[in-house]
This record gives structure tokens, sequence and C-alpha cells, in this order.
């Protein structure tokens, strides 16, 4: 076979296996069973991680001079419907968090409730899915204290978080008003000791854009683990039955249940 | 390494025909006519040869599936967390009166460069979008930060785990010898530099080792940047943080390891560049060839160094 020949063949190899790399991108990335090869190795990595990190280890804390003069917000910055416009109005007063479902004692939290119980203040880094990170201060309940009171049935093994921020828009008017957000951790993460119900950031009331009255910190966990505007904890089994199945809004639009990278 | 003993040819890979003509390519290369003696150095074993292929793909995977998460916040940072006012580099876009997106710019600290088209603003499906890279860098390649993460986490466990195989195996069998850059390597740079820019290569005995700057380049890509890109991208990880709190200490922050991780991502694109032109001056079928089947032609002369 002569050299030239040989050389075009090779050269089509090369072009081919390239083209077929590239232009297979977004399709490869929608095909059922890749997505399932791709989406095992999160089991691994929550694992894997786990076996280092414990179930006690705790994320840094920093220093007051670590604060950020702004605190971002991200997400929903002000739920629109008229129930939380109200609440806003009332200065929350009667706003509740509601602790149900596989417990044997379920609880109905009002904000002066909350603030009565043993808090716990840390100065810890938010590290958003988006890849930036920013330095707050958060006020809260260790949301272990508040499960501790509700008593978890044995089998109870997931947290699901509901909030009051409605995600999509039913009606087409510009304003979202349903699919409301939702979040579920493990109760390791849900008892871990930095894991609060937070009511105060850098020292005063949350403001709205940041989750107000009442919001999840689980500070080794992604951003988007950490649902702002809770109404109502439910402990269950699974949480394969709620919404998308996923265990929360952007894991049910394709983001990894186990938010710990 | 070793040298091959086989010389003679078997008369089943003389046979014309496109199969047996892309198996001669492989066994003699495309200097060598049939009948010749096969290309009779051995210059990379069997498992280097896997592991190198393997971590081509890998690493192609890893830095495209980066580019897409690195999109959802096209800027860097220094220090524990990001001052939005002061990116060290970013990627905006700008839109005119009527909302489209019309220019995309990247800036380096103060400097700002017009780079609509490709970076910071490219078309999608034919309309301009606000994307730091464009979608024929990123996996997927459409905005999809989700499954960029998905492919991302899912390789860098086979880029892990196939570096490590190549760790052990190059502690194991001697192999970081041929690697690890000598004393005398490091006297002998400015020669070979002078000789490289020559465009003059090793022959003979020298052309059967790798040359210092060879040496120099694998060697630190290899254990330099892989072990630095894996713990830059760990140092991102808020449990992994927890769990060795001394990871963002080293690096001086998370959005500094976020940096880190970021130039090391285009240093191994670089040394895929500089490596591609590399292997293309000192005979792009033999080093192909080689690193296929492990089988170089070595050319006689001297050699030099």
């Amino acid at each position: 076979m002569a050299d030239a020949s040989r050389r075009n063949l090779l050269r089509g190899l090369a072009v081919g296996a390239s083209a077929v790399a590239l232009s297979g991108c977004k399709s490869v990335s929608q095909t059922q069973w890749v997505q399932g090869v791709l989406y095992s190795a999160e089991g691994l990595t929550r694992r894997v991680q786990r076996l280092f990190a414990g179930r006690d280890a705790l994320a840094t804390e920093y220093s007051k001079a670590d604060i950020a003069p702004v605190f971002r917000t991200n997400g929903t910055l002000n739920p629109p419907t008229s129930e939380y416009q109200k609440h806003v109005a009332e200065g929350f007063a009667n706003w509740r968090v509601v602790v149900n479902g596989l417990v044997e004692h379920p609880l109905s939290l009002s904000l002066a409730d909350l603030r009565k119980l043993p808090s716990r203040t840390q100065i810890t880094r938010h590290d958003c899915v988006e890849g930036w990170s920013c330095i707050g201060e958060w006020t809260g309940v260790p949301l272990r204290i508040v499960l501790a009171m509700a008593k978890p049935k044995e089998n109870a093994r997931y947290a699901v978080f509901y909030c009051a921020d409605p995600m999509d828009d039913s009606d087409d008017d510009g304003v979202a008003d349903s699919n409301f957000y939702y979040e579920s951790h493990d109760l390791i993460e849900a008892t871990h000791p930095q894991t609060l119900l937070a009511y105060a950031l850098n020292g005063r009331p949350l403001p709205v854009a940041n989750g107000a009255p009442v919001r999840l910190r689980a500070e080794r966990q992604l951003g988007y683990k950490q649902a702002k505007y809770v109404q109502r904890v439910e402990l269950v089994e699974s949480y394969a039955h709620i919404a998308g199945g996923k265990g929360g809004y952007w894991e049910d639009q394709g983001y990894n249940w186990y938010g710990g990278i | 390494m070793s040298v091959a003993t086989d010389t003679t040819p078997s008369s089943s890979l003389r046979k014309p025909g496109l199969w047996s003509g892309f198996w001669n390519f492989l066994v003699y290369g495309a200097n060598t006519r049939p009948g010749e003696p096969r290309a009779p150095f051995c210059r990379h074993a069997l498992f280097v040869r896997i592991t190198h292929w393997l971590n081509a793909g890998i690493l192609t995977v890893m830095l495209m599936s980066g580019l897409q998460i690195f999109n959802a916040t096209p800027a860097l940072y220094w220090g524990q967390q990001s001052d939005f006012a002061h990116p060290i580099l970013s990627f905006p876009a700008y839109q005119n009166a009527d909302g489209e997106i019309v220019r995309g710019e990247t800036k380096i600290g103060s400097w700002t460069f017009n780079t609509t088209g490709v970076l910071g603003a490219s078309r999608v499906d034919g309309q301009m979008a606000a994307r730091a890279f464009p979608d024929w860098a990123t996996i997927p390649g459409p905005q999809w930060l989700a499954l960029g993460r998905v492919w991302h986490f899912f390789f860098a466990w086979l880029l892990v785990t196939n570096g490590a195989l190549f760790a052990l195996y190059a502690f194991a069998r001697g192999h970081i010898r041929d690697l690890a850059p000598s004393l005398s390597d490091i006297r002998n740079l400015p020669h070979e530099i002078v000789e490289h820019a020559r465009l003059r290569f090793p022959k003979g005995e020298a052309a059967k080792r790798y040359n210092a700057l060879q040496k120099l380049a694998y060697f630190t890509v290899i254990f330099v940047l892989g072990p630095l890109v894996v713990l830059t991208g760990l140092t991102m990880s808020p449990t992994m943080d927890a769990a060795f709190p001394f990871l963002p200490w080293i690096f001086g922050g998370r959005q500094t390891a976020r940096t880190i991780h970021f130039i090391c991502a285009f240093s191994f694109f670089a040394f895929f560049i500089v490596h591609m032109i590399m292997v293309f001056l000192s005979g792009t079928w033999n080093n192909i060839r080689s690193m296929i089947t492990g089988r170089y032609r070595i050319e006689e002369g001297g050699g030099h160094g």
C-alpha cells in the first residue's frame, strides 16, 4: 500500500473520530444510557466523600473580617405570591415552620419559637454550584435540636424542605406561581452540627432576597441544597414520590442530588 | 524499555489491501517497505501506550466539560471568596438597545480585548449568546451546567484511576527513571534547547531515551500538573474542604484554587499544542506508530548531547 493512501486512510480515521466526538456532544448528553452511566459516578463520589468527611467534620469557620460587604443573592429574590407578600407585610408574625412526616411529635414553630431555642452563629463560606463563593455570618437553630424535639421514627431517612418560592409560571403572565422550590438531605447532613434553620444573616433578620424569614444552612453542601423561605420540614423514607422524584427542584432539572462537590 | 528481538516480518502481513495496509503501517511505518525489517526498537511499553491514549481522551472530556462548568461563572477570582467587582479574568458580554448580544470581551486585569464570536459572546444555533467559551469547545455544546458537571465528575474518576495506575506502573517497573530529569539533564538543558530550536533531534542511541526537554515536560505534566489539577479540583468541593481544611489553606482559598485549576487546564492544553508540534517536527508517523504499536525506527547517526 502506497504511503499516500496509507496517510489518507489514517487522516480519514482521525477526522472521522473527532467529528463524531465534537458533533455528538449534545445528542450524546441527551442519550438515556449515556446519562445512566455518567450519573452512576454520583453514588461513588458521595460514599468516598462521606468516608473522608464522616458525620461531623465541620466546614471551616471564618472571622468577622472575612464577611463579604454584600452577601450575593441568587435564585428567587422575592417570592411573588400574595401569600408570601402578606407574610412580608406582617413581618412574618404568622410564619410557621412545620415539622411533620415520619416523626413522633409533629411541630409547628413560629419565628418566636425558633428564636427561643438554643442558637448557633457561624461565619461560613457559601459555595455556589456556578462556581462563586461568598462569606457570611449565619444565626439559627441547629436542625438537630428541632428534629430531636420532633423525634424521627425509625424508618425516617431524609428531611425534605418545602419552600414558599414558586419556580414555574403556569399561566404565562410573567410571574411564577407553581412548582414550589424544595430540597432534601439525608439525616447525616440534616443532623450535622452546622446545619441550621437560619433566621439571621450578619446579625440582622434574614433579608427577603436571602430567604426570609427562615432558610436552611448546610455548610458542607453547595448553595442549591440550602433551601430558602422554608415552611415545612417533612421526614420521609424516600423522596421518589415528591415532585419530579429526584429530591429537589434543581435535582429534577438534572443537577446531582449529592451536592458536596 | 526493551529492544524487540523479532525482526523478520511474517508473510501474512504483506498482503495488499486496506486493513493489511493499515497493519503494515503500524508495524513497519510509512517509511518502510514490506519485506524490510520491521522497525526494531520498542519505544513505548504496552501499558504506557494504553494509559497514554486513555488519558488523551479523558483529558479532552475533562477540558471541554470543565469549560462548560466555567461558563456558569465566567470569571476568576483570588482568595477565599469572589470579589465580584474585581475578577482577575472575565468574559463579559454586552447587549445593544434591543437586548441583542452584540459584543464579547476578554478582560485580564485592566486589559480588555474584543473577542466577539469566540470568547464572551458567540453564536449558538445561529443566535449570538453570552457565553465565555463557545459551544464547539464545551461538553455539552449548549449551556447545560448540570450535565457538564456530570460529565466532569464521571471522567474525573477515570482520570484519577488512569493516573494512579500509570504512577504505580512507573514506580514499580522503573519507568520513572526514564521520565525523571537527572542532574546532567538539567545541565544539558541550554544545549538541548538550542538543538530543538534548530530542529535537530536525537539520532541513534540517544533517540532511544527521552531527551532532557522531553523528560522535563512529561515529568512536570504527569507528576506536578496532574496532582495539582486534582487537588485544586477537590478544593472546590465544600465537603472535601470540611474533611481536609488544609486544602483551601494551602491554595489560599477556594477561589484561588478555582483559578489555579483553570490555569492547570490551560497548561495541559498548552502542553498538548507543543506536544503536537514536536510530534510533527520530529517524525509524525514514526512517533504516532511508536505510541500505537511501540515500534520506533531509529535514524542512524551519532546522536547528540
